[in-house]
């Protein structure tokens, strides 16, 4: 079986950030990491395969040059290989041709498994899954709290925690899936765990090699347009009482001053 | 679009009627708010996966939707997503839909998402405000965390965009509704991920989270599964939803799915009390755009006080129950 996790490289969420002239994110100018959140893919991944699922582990990153630090994570905490697409017409891309050259990476690289994480913690739009599988044509089982595989039987079982009720969803494979932040805590590799996945085969693809032309994708190819990005005007600082035993009263004044209580 | 006022399609999130209890169907107020939007861009037009009872004809019909769409087959319940995509595929291919809105929380970015890919259009998601614009609608986004303000248009296909709850105000704008049940032919690959049991949840009888004017959070300082009363208590003297941060639900002190921040829910509540909540920027990303924020916590340099309208440096155990009894005693 092969399993493609779908890894990004993103700006440390601690880090500030800024936009460029053409209104994309400046990547350039910050600190980047594998999005925490895709962590927690590959967690699943390492242990699909580690609880005796005969897979091959396949990463798949799109971005800049430096993305391949994304991939360098990811295969130090386990699998076997990794695929980065790199090429500069990808650049001001929106979700649409994201996820077109992504579908086109997948299929590149054959899969019987995409596993994703819930969202980038960047762009945060939790939408790529659920577009991979539209292009893909296969089942989309995303959000899943946890995650089974029945190899023999081809299918994909996960549990999700709706607001009202909680769900359990079968697909067959081939299927795009993506899982949350309680499928359980990502490994923290080990120094020789790093060395060896800085050993690991990364193949890099251009866009040519995946047949998408350059004027597919890129900001002249965007169906959304960014008009202005500007800060939040900071809030005003309010006031801040040390609790002497009053703050309840000061706290109960304010509720109803503004119609609260 | 041809037409001067195409039709602007709002997917509605609706509670399905319970015979059991005899209580009838209900439209999610989120949906109610995009009608307000869609009444900026058009004419607004719903479209309802699922059963449609009077009662939810009649809601839809009061918030401006002329036309009120129905899709109501086995599957879309039955399988994640795919069906409600090709529902909407299905409505849009009549032709006349200038603009398409969906909720921005999983089901309706996810559904957005696919509709964007299945017409070759622009999506904007997290939408905390649209309004019409030339060239078609402005979609306003808090982006990096809450941090910065973006403003977007879509230049391609007919718009998708996903709006935040609390975007827009719920307004009365009564027309006669007029229910078209549409027929979809749904694709094999829509069917892919089947729901095979749902197991509901109990209710709270609390205002659902994210569209509730209240919300009182819970954190790290909260301390435990029972210190959460005097959270729940603040929040029903306030008529509020109750939340937790992630180290409260990580801590399974309170559920997960009122878990607030970039892994959980966004809220933007007129009130948001934080409580015993530090204010990490995965936090911040999921109540910044509360108008009102007082914060409790022990510690003086959280970064939650920066945000707070009111911070008050103290034990919440001893705060909280001092201000519910403050609100009853004023109340009396």
């Amino acid at each position: 079986m092969h399993v493609v996790v779908l890894v990004k490289h993103v700006p440390e969420p601690t880090a500030t950030w800024s936009f460029a002239d053409d209104l994309t994110l400046d990547r350039a100018a910050v600190e980047g990491r594998l999005s925490e959140l895709d962590e927690y893919a590959v967690e699943q991944a390492v242990r699909l395969v580690e609880s005796g699922l005969d897979a091959r582990i396949t990463y798949l990153t799109l971005g800049p040059a430096k993305a391949v630090e994304g991939l360098r994570k990811a295969l130090s905490m386990g699998g076997d290989d990794g695929v980065h697409v790199v090429d500069p017409a990808v650049h001001g891309s929106d979700a649409l041709a994201t996820s077109l050259v992504l579908a086109k990476a997948l299929q590149h690289t054959g899969f019987d498994l995409v596993l994703a994480g819930m969202a980038s913690t960047d762009a945060e739009m939790s939408v790529l899954p659920a577009m991979l599988a539209e292009r893909l044509g296969v089942p989309q089982v995303t959000f899943g709290g946890d995650l089974a595989v029945d190899a023999a039987a081809g299918t994909v079982t996960v549990h999700r925690d709706g607001d009202d009720a909680t769900e359990e969803v079968v697909a067959a494979l081939p299927a795009v899936v993506s899982v949350t932040d309680r499928t359980g805590q990502p490994r923290y590799p080990s120094f020789k765990a790093i060395m060896a996945g800085k050993k690991k085969p990364v193949q890099t693809l251009t866009l040519a090699d995946l047949g998408v032309a350059p004027e597919q994708v890129g900001a002249a190819a965007a169906g959304v347009v960014v008009r202005s990005v500007a800060v939040r005007p900071p809030k005003q600082a309010g006031q801040v009482v040390v609790d002497d035993g009053t703050a309840a009263a000061v706290v109960a004044d304010f509720l109803v001053a503004r119609g609260f209580a | 679009m041809s037409d001067p006022a195409p039709q602007v399609l709002v997917l509605v999130e609706t509670v399905p009627a319970d015979p059991a209890t005899g209580r009838s169907g209900t439209v999610r107020r989120p949906s109610l708010e995009q009608l307000t939007v869609a009444r900026r861009l058009g004419t607004p037009a719903a479209l309802v996966c699922g059963p449609a009872d009077d009662d939810v004809v009649a809601v839809l019909g009061q918030h401006g939707a002329a036309t009120v769409y129905v899709v109501d087959a086995p599957e879309v319940g039955g399988y994640l997503v795919g069906p409600k995509v090709d529902a909407v595929a299905a409505v849009v291919d009549r032709g006349d839909v200038g603009c398409v809105l969906v909720t921005s929380n999983p089901e309706g970015k996810e559904v957005g998402g696919r509709v964007a890919v299945r017409l070759g259009s622009g999506i904007v998601t997290d939408a905390v405000d649209v309004q019409a614009g030339d060239g078609g609608p402005v979609a306003t986004q808090a982006v990096v965390a809450g941090q910065w303000l973006a403003t977007s248009q879509v230049v391609r296909g007919v718009p998708v965009i996903a709006v935040r709850p609390n975007a827009a105000p719920v307004e009365p704008a009564p027309v006669q509704a007029v229910v078209e049940k549409v027929d979809v032919t749904f694709a094999p690959s829509s069917l892919g991920a089947r729901v095979v049991s749902r197991t509901p949840r109990a209710t709270t009888g609390r205002p659902e989270l994210t569209a509730a004017p209240v919300v009182v959070a819970g954190g790290r300082g909260v301390g435990s599964a029972a210190g959460f009363a005097v959270v729940e208590a603040l929040a029903d003297a306030l008529g509020g939803a109750v939340g937790a941060s992630r180290a409260a639900t990580d801590e399974s002190w309170y559920g997960h799915q009122f878990q607030i921040g970039q892994t959980g829910k966004t809220v933007a509540p007129a009130l948001y009390v934080a409580a015993g909540i530090s204010g990490a920027i995965q936090h911040r990303a999921g109540m910044q755009s509360a108008r009102t924020v007082v914060a409790v916590n022990k510690d003086a340099k959280a970064p939650i006080f920066a945000l707070a309208d009111l911070g008050v440096v103290g034990d919440l155990h001893t705060v909280l129950p001092q201000v519910v009894a403050e609100i009853a005693r004023r109340r009396a």
